[in-house]
């Protein structure tokens, strides 16, 4: 049996599945200030009448990092950012404790000018005056070569509580985005550094020994363990769970849109076949665009519970929400109530249903059915629209090679898949109007626990040769060979797929999960004067996410 | 936030996987350094900066500006077909007000292509701004363009597509033709009977820094674009005049190109040459993109970048002013000095020998232009190749008069067929593209 347990800004869901599918789901409310009661009290419900050696694997996702990153409830971090000639790195400045340094490297991993280790420490000092336990070291280029980062760790590493290296954090081109992504990673630590304590101590109270687990914002899990060196990976896994979550039910070999209708907001994605389509840089989250791995998703302030008002004699749907349909108690109308007075959601209170779109039936000179009907349409039309909109930007990705050009794949659903409390009402409307078959994922309430609970291990390695200056590398692995001339890109292949099974492994992965994929495989011969002069490689693949391959069957199960 | 200040797009297509030869300087490597340094310094996330994917050209969009021989697909590849898209793109985003100005970064280069195209000369095969610029004019109607060439190599294939064209101001800026490839652009190059002085060139001597540069951008080029007033200023984004490049002599530098690109604000700038691949292009275009889109740009430096050590001497700031005085004095006679070449009676005539230095061909042209102060002129030219190919090709230009429409049809109907293994009407009035049967 395995447990998936979503930690949300209100509600912690937990789910318990076997072979047989849903054993037991609870919900029990967050306490912020108290989230290992919460955490807790979820794990004491699920497990009730369970023998503790009968679990082999608990995921956990949560919401904290992300709230804490959006409320703008950040710890005080010292960044240090040695960036050399280019865009003026005070353009990338994160927060106050911020200091570009001198020090540069180029495009190909070699020194330009060194750091200052004086100045350095004169930073050093400063920081710990200030009381800042956390640090960020980020160097332009600095995953071609890491030195400066590593030497600006060893001034730094005895006189703080953790130093992040941008480094070590992806693999991948953008210094921006690096600056960012180990600022995140350094102020969110505290944060799930209590979450992790507190589950360590549920964990520790229920005796349970078994692999533990978060989930990150590409789908994928990795430990616990490892999580505090990557805690702001699990930024944004909180669409990521549903979206895992409908992952049993989506068609194989074909294309399949996803979306989570919830009350403020609808959350799209893409998978195909089964296996989630993601951001090709890293997410975005506030004004911080990142380096974290994460599905594409695209989410839009349009709900159940959006807000409905006639602007200019048009009609105008969300994306704000003034609180839960008027049906419910709410104070304005919302597309929820529309249903009410079509007929679709029986319960509620009808009569204030209706009297929250008879206002809007007036401001439209329609009779109430016909107002009921427009708002239902718009919110449906809006979504499918939004839907085709982020369809076209991932077919419209940029490609820098003809082959890609000619042969890239162009996603085209043929199914959707609804999550969410409106599901059912809108599924048959949204099959009409966009032409796709629409399904509708059962369960929806713990759709996010459920994709937790059986998510995959994910990784991903950048691998790296230059057989001119003649070394391979792979910085975020610490892994660094010299090679010579006789060096192939089958040689970089082997290898990148080694440092993968090895990653993916120490992150907690099974064996019989780690479906490999190449997502870049790139050889170019170096030519000087007319003759070459050695190949420069670039190398990328990843543990593709999805589910748990014993629970592949698991939807049946589901739907009973 | 970083926020451009000028909305600006881009289409970024380094053809990862096509060269001219392994070895060329024109192969998959060319933009991998640039590639790396533009996503490193982020720039497809600063705001208002928007990365397009390229669309193909048409086979009709290649026919509305050349003449290939024997046909497109002979003288072309996949790669030409987006390079030259790439720049459509660009062109069209400009023009439909989504951005405000575009960067083609996109390769193979086009600008040594000319209307009649047997192969590839100087690296190019079909002129990859001309079809961008004559697709805008079809697609957006707009008139007059400005193109200024910076590429360390005269842009002879543009200069001959617009030899004629009195809508259309060419300005290429370059290492003297005595000393580089292809050996032409001199001053006294000034466009054909009927568009005196919309032809400019620029020629620079060696060892010419950014002070050179910048004075003839300053005190030449911007004066004559301020009085043609385009509706359209394309810049030829060459990146060859760098003190690295291995195949010119020039010492300009990225703070330098980004300068010229603050000075001369191009609507549409389009990649060339440049081949110094490691040392310049990675930092050259990062300054470049930067001034396009109003960003600072100050810290953007090659790591061996020393003003001290590229500065022309006296000399030479002293003979580029006077080519500059030159140049201007040209372009404010061009009036009467087209009266004076219109003197002559009849069809104006010239017989030119052009070599394809990258194929390896020699064609033989003998060009007629009716002289015309209505229209560009009505155009033939008879085209031959040392590979066996012969052509009479006659060119209706997009606003011609009765008489040179006219005068082109009958061209073409009293052609004798047998005597050309084709004969090509190009009537851009009707944008149509004919060949007798």
């Amino acid at each position: 049996m395995i447990i998936g347990l979503d930690v949300g800004g209100t509600h912690t869901d937990v789910v318990l599945l076997g072979k047989q599918g849903l054993i037991n789901e609870v919900k029990v409310p967050t306490d912020a200030s108290n989230l290992f009661r919460s955490v807790l009290s979820g794990l004491n419900k699920i497990t009730k009448g369970v023998e503790p050696q009968e679990i082999h694997r608990a995921v956990f996702s949560t919401t904290l990092t992300t709230n804490a990153i959006v409320q703008n409830n950040l710890p005080p971090i010292g960044m240090i950012v040695s960036s050399g000639p280019g865009v003026d790195p005070e353009f990338f400045r994160t927060n106050d404790h911020y200091f570009p340094v001198s020090g540069s490297i180029d495009h190909r991993g070699r020194e330009i000018k060194p750091i200052d280790p004086a100045e350095i420490k004169t930073i050093s000092k400063t920081l710990k005056k200030s009381g800042i336990p956390y640090v960020g070291v980020v160097s332009k280029f600095s995953v071609r070569n890491p030195s400066h980062e590593l030497a600006i760790y060893e001034i730094l590493k005895d006189d703080f509580e953790k130093v992040f290296l941008g480094h070590r954090i992806s693999g991948n081109l953008n210094f921006p985005r690096r600056i960012s992504t180990t600022y995140l990673n350094a102020a969110v630590y505290p944060i799930h550094k209590e979450f992790y304590d507190a589950i360590i101590k549920s964990i520790e109270q229920k005796w349970l020994h078994i692999p533990l687990h978060i989930l990150k914002a590409d789908g994928g899990t990795m430990s616990l363990e490892a999580s505090m060196d990557f805690p702001g990976q699990t930024i944004v896994s909180g669409p990521a769970a549903s979206i895992m979550g409908s992952i049993p039910f989506a068609p194989v070999q074909q294309d399949c849109l996803v979306l989570d209708i919830g009350g403020t907001t609808t959350d799209m994605a893409v998978l195909i076949d089964r296996v989630p389509v993601l951001d090709p840089l890293g997410t975005s989250l506030s004004y911080y665009k990142t380096l974290i791995r994460s599905l594409y998703t695209h989410s839009i302030g349009i709900g159940g519970d959006s807000f409905v008002r006639v602007e200019d004699g048009h009609l105008k749907i969300g994306p704000d929400r003034k609180g839960s349909a008027m049906a419910y108690g709410g104070q304005s109308p919302t597309p929820t109530d529309a249903l009410c007075v079509i007929g679709l959601i029986k319960d509620g209170d009808n009569e204030k249903a209706r009297n929250g779109i008879q206002q809007i039936a007036d401001q439209l000179g329609d009779p109430l059915q016909t107002a009921a009907l427009k708002i239902f349409d718009a919110t449906y039309k809006k979504i499918i629209s939004e839907a085709r909109a982020m369809i076209d930007r991932i077919n419209s990705k940029p490609v820098y090679t003809i082959h890609e050009l000619q042969e890239g794949y162009k996603v085209d659903p043929k199914q959707i898949l609804i999550i969410g409390g409106p599901a059912p009402y809108f599924a048959r409307h949204i099959e009409e109007y966009s032409g796709i078959a629409v399904g509708v994922v059962p369960k929806w309430k713990v759709a996010n626990a459920i994709g937790a609970a059986l998510a995959r291990t994910t990784c991903e390695v950048v691998f790296f040769a230059d057989t001119e200056r003649g070394f391979a590398s792979s910085p975020e692995e610490n892994f660094y060979e010299s090679i010579d001339r006789s060096f192939t890109r089958d040689d970089a292949l082997k290898k990148a797929n080694e440092l993968l099974k090895a990653k993916a492994l120490h992150k907690g992965a099974n064996p019989e999960d780690l479906e490999l994929e190449v997502l870049e495989d790139l050889q170019f011969n170096m030519v000087r004067g007319f003759h070459s002069t050695g190949k420069n490689i670039r190398i990328k693949v990843q543990v593709k996410p999805g589910i748990l391959s014993e629970y592949a069957d698991i939807a049946e199960m589901l739907l009973v | 936030m970083l926020s451009a200040r000028h909305k600006t797009g881009l289409v970024f297509f380094p053809a990862f996987d096509w060269a001219i030869s392994p070895t060329h300087p024109e192969r998959e490597e060319r933009l991998l350094y640039t590639q790396d340094q533009v996503f490193e310094e982020g720039l497809f996330d600063i705001e208002g900066i928007i990365e397009f994917k390229p669309d193909l050209v048409l086979v009709k969009d290649i026919q509305r500006v050349h003449f290939c021989v024997p046909d497109v697909w002979n003288v072309t590849t996949e790669s030409h077909f987006i390079s030259a898209g790439g720049a459509k793109t660009i062109g069209s985003a400009v023009l439909s007000k989504e951005i405000e100005r575009g960067f083609a970064l996109v390769r193979p280069p086009g600008h040594h292509a000319m209307r009649i195209v047997h192969g590839s000369r100087g690296f190019c095969n079909i002129n990859i701004e001309a079809i961008m610029i004559e697709y805008l004019r079809r697609a957006y109607k707009i008139d007059k363009v400005a193109i200024v060439d910076t590429d360390c190599h005269h842009g002879d294939g543009t200069q001959d597509i617009y030899w004629h064209d009195p809508d259309t101001l060419f300005i290429s800026i370059h290492q003297d033709g005595r000393t580089l490839y292809p050996g032409t652009g001199f001053t006294n190059e000034l466009g054909g009977p009927n568009a005196v002085g919309t032809t400019l060139n620029i020629p620079l001597p060696p060892n010419t820094s950014e002070e050179g540069f910048l004075h003839v951008m300053k005190h030449v080029i911007k004066p004559v674009l301020d009085d043609f007033k385009p509706d359209l200023i394309v810049n030829s984004a060459g990146q060859d005049n760098h003190f690295t490049d291995p195949l010119a002599n020039m010492n300009f530098s990225a703070q330098g190109y980004a300068a010229l690109t603050s000075i001369l604000q191009p609507d549409i700038a389009v990649l060339e040459g440049g081949y110094s691949i490691e040392g310049a292009l990675p930092y050259v275009n990062v300054g470049i993109i930067l001034a396009m889109a109003g960003i600072d740009y100050s810290k953007v430096k090659e790591p061996d970048y020393n003003p001290d050590k590229i500065r022309q001497s006296s000399e030479i700031t002293k003979a580029i002013e006077k080519i500059g005085e030159t140049v201007l004095s040209y372009w404010q006679r061009r009036n009467s000095l087209r009266d004076q070449i219109q003197r002559t009676e009849g069809f104006d005539q010239r017989t030119r020998s052009i070599f394809y230095d990258t194929d390896g061909i020699s064609e033989k042209q003998k060009e007629k232009i009716r002289p015309c102060n209505d229209c560009g002129g009505a155009l033939c030219i008879d085209s031959s190749s040392d590979r066996g190919h012969h052509i009479l090709a006659i060119h209706i230009p997009l606003k011609a008069c009765a008489k040179c429409k006219e005068t082109g049809y009958a061209w073409y109907e009293s052609a004798d067929r047998s005597a050309y293994g084709m004969v090509v009407l190009q009537d851009r009035t009707e944008d149509i593209y004919l060949e007798k049967k």
